[in-house]
């Protein structure tokens, strides 16, 4: 019973979140509704077993990638209103039709598609996995065996994307200046957003 | 563990895929627009937590485990890139960004 009440507020404060993200029209805004929704789908993982992925969506999402995500919010300038007029007319009503046409199609799918999934279920149980060698063991067994390329090609993916960020952030001096820097976008105004 | 059927996570996870979708269609400022690419990343992990308790194994948990890191390196590269393009154009409207468009 209490879990229905739990999955209720999950579902309440996940959907209604995510749609306060579509009408609000101020970013920071837009990243904390962001932030509501990760803690309660955070608070679904619970419910559903997943401790280990509950607590990296804690940690590695509402923490470290939201902070981010404010940070450049911050850098940009926090004001700054999107423009109301749409360049392309009709593309609004055209995205919602569509989307509510993917929402049918999805939910229909999942509907249909549940009993099949659930009829190929293993002989054991999430909950006795959990019980047995534990959830986060489980995971790392698995992450060094049968996902061990992948979990190698990982870190190439994070080395690469540290150096990526590090050329695209990187400033060139004055003298030596860039192409990017050499823009006529004025001095003064690139001065105001500097790292 | 919850007796709540997958079927709800997975109607949820749908929903919230959608609105991400659609969010990344109508919305114009890159930021927001990378918020709802998150957004549909968050809702297909609930998708695998749910298959994953269907299905009784932790390969679910696994899998979102790789999502979040492909989810971190690209944020941080996009974040950049706006950052980039911000300091070249002073702005963030993807609409303003079109020299490439024919």
């Amino acid at each position: 019973m209490v879990d229905f009440v739990l999955f209720g507020g999950v579902f309440v404060v996940a959907l209604g979140s995510s749609l306060a993200m579509l009408f609000a029209r101020n970013a920071v805004h837009v990243a904390l509704f962001l932030v509501a929704v990760q803690v309660a789908l955070a608070l679904a993982f619970l419910l559903e077993g997943a401790f280990f992925v509950a607590a990296i969506q804690i940690i590695v999402y509402a923490g470290a990638i939201m902070v981010l995500f404010l940070f450049v919010i911050m850098l940009l300038g926090v004001d700054r209103r999107e423009a109301l007029v749409e360049p392309l007319g009709g593309q609004r009503p055209l995205a919602v039709g569509l989307g509510l046409l993917l929402a049918a199609e999805i939910v229909f799918v999942a509907a249909r598609g549940v009993d099949l999934v659930a009829a190929s279920g293993g002989d054991r149980t999430l909950a006795a996995v959990n019980e047995d060698p534990g959830n986060v063991v489980a995971i790392a067994r698995l992450l060094f065996s049968r996902y061990l390329l992948p979990f190698e090609v990982t870190g190439v993916l994070l080395v690469v994307a540290i150096v990526g960020v590090m050329v695209l952030a990187k400033r060139i001096g004055r003298m030596g200046s860039s192409v990017a820097e050499r823009s006529e976008a004025g001095d003064e105004q690139r001065e105001g957003v500097a790292v | 563990m919850t007796s709540v059927a997958p079927g709800y996570f997975l109607a949820l996870a749908g929903l919230l895929f959608t609105v991400g979708a659609v969010g990344a269609l109508i919305r114009r400022n890159a930021i927001v627009i990378f918020m709802f690419i998150e957004l549909m990343l968050n809702a297909v992990n609930l998708a695998f937590v749910t298959f994953a308790r269907m299905h009784g194994n932790v390969d679910g948990h696994a899998v979102v485990f790789f999502v979040l890191v492909v989810a971190a390196a690209e944020v941080v590269i996009g974040l950049a890139l706006i950052v980039a393009i911000f300091r070249r154009r002073a702005t963030a409207n993807v609409d303003e960004v079109n020299l490439l468009r024919w």
